[in-house]
């Protein structure tokens, strides 16, 4: 129960339960789809990126389990407000943390809250779940609309 | 000498449930604290001791390459893959042995069909059917032969229930249908499908049936003659034997007259570099060395499931099915997709608010092994309407522990959630 519960803190069941910045985003500047085909999680993100690379708003679509989801609606929560640049620190860091490549008590980092998901780094199965809106939001900054977590578009790859 | 004489039949049909689950040592570990409860039956099944001694006694006393060797070994060899072909035969009722074919898997299997007999007979304008109910398996290579032919492909539909509609085939085939493809046991929802009847109709309409016998096999007496089967594609590790071996069942009459499908040694009669000639069958479809191994414990798999008797194994998965059946009608917010009067030991299912993957992880934390996803069998979620379902599924060496714990977890499922 209590490896239980460092992997479904009550933060992310509660991000599960409320999503935030759940829905569409019209006039969206940026957008893309990511799934993951084994276990069928999707999530649509749509962003608007002001001129200057800050992330004037933010909104995600999709379903999928409570890692996948708490974690899409705690990184669109975060990166509202940021420059495109600062998002693209903690796509990194998000992904070095659950692969143990990066230990957010000992090291220099941004994570911040994002670190109750370092429970999924002890449960390999689900890193996928975690990454997966994360990897999303990477491609939408970037202009790629669909990715995956299958074949070459590797979540935990660097890309 | 034969292996098939070299060690006298062992009687487990008299052996208690507890005896013969003792005689899988993989179930007797545990996960962090909690003992393994073992519920993901459906994906792959455990190995007993006597077909994990048998590999090891062939590879250590009998292994060479088969059918080509002159000497001491290559007979031991050849003669234990043969011995397994047999027991094959005797294991589903085919007419005779040449009628089975080893391939790498049920997957190979209907793809061996899909290539060697689809790509000979099937044109443009055909028909082919395939189940509601279908793995993917089943489906795809159906749907990559009739893009290439320009055949079309139908689905036989299901009710909410998870039983096919039969009666649906009298306006589904016509002249220009080929095949049927369906699956005698749903992987995803546990229906057993009425095979013998849906292949009467098929064949009074000069349709060839191709059945999906992976969840059957090691639960329910096969007899491939009295369901009049055209072909029939297996895997061993679903019955207790090793991963990469599977077979495929066809008549003779139908084999003989496929294309080969992979080509290279073993599959010739005689090759120049004007002409080759092909072997006869079983050999026309086993080019190159198979996985002796693997079919050796295919062959010890199906000694044990023998030796403690089918229908007494149906007859004990049928009572777990029924216990578990029971404990989650008392749990509220679950549901069990899949409610056909006649189940295999399969049971899928949701926790209201709670994805699948979270059920898997949370249960596996208190040692309760399931499967959560698709199942490789996405229409068929589309069809219920759900992204995914967790499964447990039960093989005869499961107890009610198994299922109590499971039943424990799912308690526990709901207090983190809600």
């Amino acid at each position: 129960m209590a490896d239980l519960r460092s992997l479904y803190q009550e933060v992310i069941l509660d991000h599960n339960k409320n999503p935030r910045n759940f829905g569409e985003l019209e006039g969206a500047s940026h957008h893309a789809h990511g799934d993951n085909p084994l276990c069928g999680d999707s999530y649509d993100i749509s962003v608007l990126l002001g001129e200057d690379g800050t992330i004037e708003d933010i909104r995600f679509s999709g379903s999928g389990c409570a890692i996948s989801k708490s974690a899409a609606s705690m990184m669109t929560h975060r990166v509202k407000g940021k420059k495109a640049e600062y998002a693209e620190v903690l796509v990194d860091e998000f992904r070095q943390m659950l692969v143990g490549e990066l230990d957010p008590e000992a090291e220099d980092n941004e994570l911040g809250h994002l670190k109750v998901f370092l429970g999924v780094a002890g449960r390999p199965e689900r890193i996928k779940c975690a990454v997966l809106p994360w990897h999303t939001l990477r491609a939408a900054l970037r202009g790629k609309e669909v990715v995956s977590t299958e074949g070459d578009a590797d979540p935990l790859a660097e890309s | 000498m034969t292996e098939s004489k070299s060690k006298p039949a062992v009687d487990r049909s008299k052996m208690s449930w507890e005896e013969i689950r003792a005689q899988f040592p993989v179930l007797h570990q545990n996960v962090g604290a909690h003992p393994l409860a073992y519920l993901d039956n459906a994906a792959s099944s455990q190995m007993p001791q006597s077909a994990i001694d048998r590999l090891m006694a062939y590879q250590t006393g009998e292994h060479s390459n088969v059918h080509r060797g002159v000497h001491m070994l290559s007979q031991r060899a050849t003669d234990a893959f043969d011995a397994a072909r047999e027991k094959v035969r005797r294991f589903i009722n085919a007419g005779e042995s040449d009628e089975c074919i080893f391939t790498r898997g049920a997957t190979e299997s209907i793809n061996l069909v899909a290539y060697a007999w689809g790509r000979k007979f099937v044109g443009e304008g055909d028909e082919i059917i395939v189940s509601a109910m279908e793995h993917h398996a089943n489906i795809v290579p159906w749907q990559i032969l009739c893009q290439e032919k320009g055949a079309r492909l139908r689905v036989l539909p299901m009710t909410d229930q998870g039983v096919l509609i039969v009666d649906a085939l009298d306006k589904l085939l016509n002249e220009r249908t080929k095949l049927l493809a369906v699956t005698h046991v749903s992987n995803a929802l546990g229906t057993i499908n009425p095979i013998a009847e849906i292949i009467e109709k098929a064949h009074k309409n000069n349709t060839l049936v191709m059945v999906d016998g992976c969840q059957a096999t090691p639960h329910m007496k096969v007899d491939v003659q009295a369901l009049d089967a055209d072909f029939y594609a297996f895997s061993g590790h679903k019955m207790c034997g090793p991963t990469g071996v599977g077979v495929l069942y066809g008549k003779r009459a139908l084999l003989e007259r496929m294309n080969p499908f992979l080509a290279g040694g073993d599959m010739i009669r005689s090759v120049s570099f004007e002409k080759s000639t092909y072997a006869p069958i079983p050999h026309k479809f086993e080019a190159g060395t198979p996985a002796i191994l693997a079919v050796v414990g295919l062959g010890a798999a199906i000694d044990y499931l023998e030796s403690i008797g089918i229908e007494r194994i149906a007859a004990r998965e049928h009572e777990l099915l029924e216990y578990a059946t029971a404990k989650f009608a008392e749990l509220d917010g679950v549901r069990i997709l899949g409610t056909a009067a006649h189940k295999a030991a399969v049971i899928s299912f949701e926790v209201e608010g709670v994805h699948p993957h979270d059920i898997g992880t949370i249960l596996d934390t208190e040692g309760v092994a399931i499967r959560a996803g698709h199942h490789c069998a996405q229409p068929v979620m589309t069809r219920l309407g759900v992204p995914a379902t967790a499964r447990a599924s039960f093989s005869f060496y499961n107890n009610r522990q198994d299922i109590d714990a499971l039943i424990s977890a799912l308690a526990t499922v709901k207090e983190i959630f809600h």
